[in-house]
């Protein structure tokens, strides 16, 4: 086991930043939290990369208890922080040789790990880190985040305003990390990131909402999922609003994910939208995406907060 | 077809030898939903700072609401409202004061910006936290207000930049019911996001890359000239980022 954490709260003055959070991340594995602002993913974080203690509960990392074992554990963990904090006034290869003598080893060293990764600003090396592009920077941090070797990288909102086709490209570097068995844990605002996670766990608010394979998670939405499509879609959204048949209508893209109330398709809907001027309308049933079971989850945990 | 709000031809952006915006040429109508993607670094803030009056073009023609943006920048800020992700309000400040300091700027009476402010509270549900700061209230609280005090001067188009980064997708959702709303009232929405999703949301989409507009149609002609069916297949086969 890589980490594992039971019953971590952390507060903030009067904001309860973490409430009772616990989970296990198996070594070897990618896993993600996935989750909005706000929901305590930093500060989690944090306490894994042990820059912060917990007000209560317990943590371990590779057997390390996170307050005590610090001095272990930081020889062994890579954190790469959400917003770029290398040296802005070194140039490339000054960070990465800084980063390598704080850890007591060299580049040449561990050269066959970062290669896939530095090998794109190795011909820059000699610029100034603050004067790379941002997919430039991200690329340094990376190489210097694993410059040591570490057993555990930890990656805080690595793809957050990054443009999707630089966002695939980040997940193929994490994808070939694997095969020298680092485990690696990051957190992503963007539901559709959780696919290519090993296991993934939704937070919210400082909880966790579930925990487990993104393919568990979708089939743990429990109700028939249809997909709507018709041509005038804010229409479309504010018909189905307004059926009392309907549980929940969710715009997804180009069509509109629904719930029927006793989990039947009700086809008295298509004359409900007609009667509303609304025509062209499709419905197929449709299996949920992570993005659907989070609202799901969000919607329960609501309803269950309700005096 | 509507009116054209804004109307961009031949537009040349140079820093220094680099081209920031590559003879960009399109048009934008009245209470439609643009869509304004492209990879990271392929010019979209440079466009946008000249559509908002913010910066000069090096060559072409650029109307926005009825004026030049080289000769009337300034009624150009009159007229458009504008929200980013980072930076909206004042956190130290209570809502009511934000709203109250943004009608100010925007030049409007006192009694106008008080009749809207109550109107806005009202319609956001908000009347019990206009005394509240905003660094007390949650994110998904702020982006909606935000965007309702870019509107608050009634502008002929707003500009949102990557307005629902990192919010939780129930509030994504609401904002879109927001930009729905605002759309079918007449003011045209100008947005920006990284979430290809939402590029189906809009009425058409322009994607940029290395400076030039790549593509320009509805979701649909798009996804059925490229033969995927997402709009992030679009992306990806042809807003190729920038080489190093």
């Amino acid at each position: 086991m890589m980490i594992q954490s039971s019953g971590i709260t952390k507060k903030f003055g009067v904001t309860q930043a973490l409430k009772n959070i616990s989970f296990s991340v198996n070594e070897g594995d990618i896993f993600g939290f996935i989750g909005p602002d706000g929901a305590g993913k930093t500060t989690l974080f944090r306490i894994i990369a042990t820059l912060l203690l917990p007000d209560e509960g317990e943590m371990t990392v590779m057997g390390h208890d996170v307050g005590t074992g610090f001095k272990e554990l930081r020889k062994k963990t890579g954190y790469m922080p959400g917003r770029f904090s290398l040296y802005q006034d070194l140039s490339v290869e000054e960070n990465l040789n800084f980063y390598a003598t704080v850890f007591g080893t060299t580049v040449k060293e561990n050269y066959d790990l970062i290669y896939d990764i530095y090998s794109h600003i190795e011909p820059f090396k000699k610029r100034l880190a603050g004067k790379l592009s941002g997919g430039m920077k991200q690329k340094l941090a990376l190489s210097c985040a694993l410059i040591h070797r570490p057993a555990l990288l930890i990656l805080d909102e690595p793809t957050t305003g990054v443009d999707a086709v630089s966002r695939a490209e980040f997940w193929d570097m994490l994808k070939k990390l694997r095969q020298h068995n680092i485990t690696i844990i990051t957190s992503t605002p963007y539901m559709d990131e959780a696919l290519r996670c090993d296991r993934v766990a939704l937070i919210r608010d400082g909880e966790i909402l579930t925990v487990d394979q993104p393919d568990k998670i979708r089939d743990g939405f429990s109700r028939k999922l249809f997909t709507v499509k018709a041509p005038d879609k804010y229409k479309l959204i504010n018909g189905l609003k307004s059926y009392p048949g309907i549980n929940a209508a969710y715009p997804f893209g180009d069509s509109v994910h629904i719930t029927f109330k006793n989990d039947v398709f009700d086809t008295a809907v298509y004359d409900h939208l007609k009667n509303m001027g609304i025509h062209n309308v499709t419905i197929e049933e449709t299996r949920a995406g992570i993005e659907d079971r989070f609202l799901d989850l969000m919607e329960n945990k609501e309803i269950n907060q309700q005096p | 077809m509507n009116g054209t709000v804004i109307s961009v031809s031949n537009l040349v952006k140079k820093f220094g030898s680099f081209t920031a915006n590559d003879n960009l040429n399109f048009e934008v109508y009245e209470g439609e939903i643009f869509g304004f993607l492209g990879a990271n670094g392929a010019g979209k803030t440079t466009a946008i700072r000249i559509l908002s009056g913010l910066s000069e073009p090096t060559s072409g023609e650029v109307m926005v609401a009825g004026f030049n943006v080289k000769k009337q920048a300034e009624q150009i800020k009159r007229n458009i409202g504008y929200m980013c992700q980072k930076f909206s309000l004042y956190e130290d400040l209570s809502v009511r004061e934000n709203v109250m300091l943004y009608g100010g700027i925007y030049g409007m009476k006192r009694q106008l910006i008080r009749e809207r402010t109550q109107r806005l509270l009202k319609r956001l549900n908000f009347e019990e936290y206009g005394n509240r700061l905003i660094s007390d209230l949650p994110l998904g609280l702020r982006q909606k207000l935000a965007f309702s005090i870019a509107i608050l001067h009634e502008p002929k188009i707003v500009f949102l930049d990557e307005p629902t980064s990192g919010v939780d997708p129930v509030t994504r959702r609401q904002f879109w019911e927001m930009i729905y709303e605002t759309a079918a009232g007449g003011i045209t929405v100008f947005v920006t996001t990284h979430y290809l999703e939402e590029a189906e949301y809009c009425d058409r989409v322009s994607i940029m890359s290395e400076g030039k507009i790549v593509a320009l149609d509805t979701p649909a002609e798009l996804k059925k000239q490229y033969m995927v069916n997402s709009m992030e297949e679009v992306f990806i086969k042809i807003a190729r980022p920038q080489k190093y």
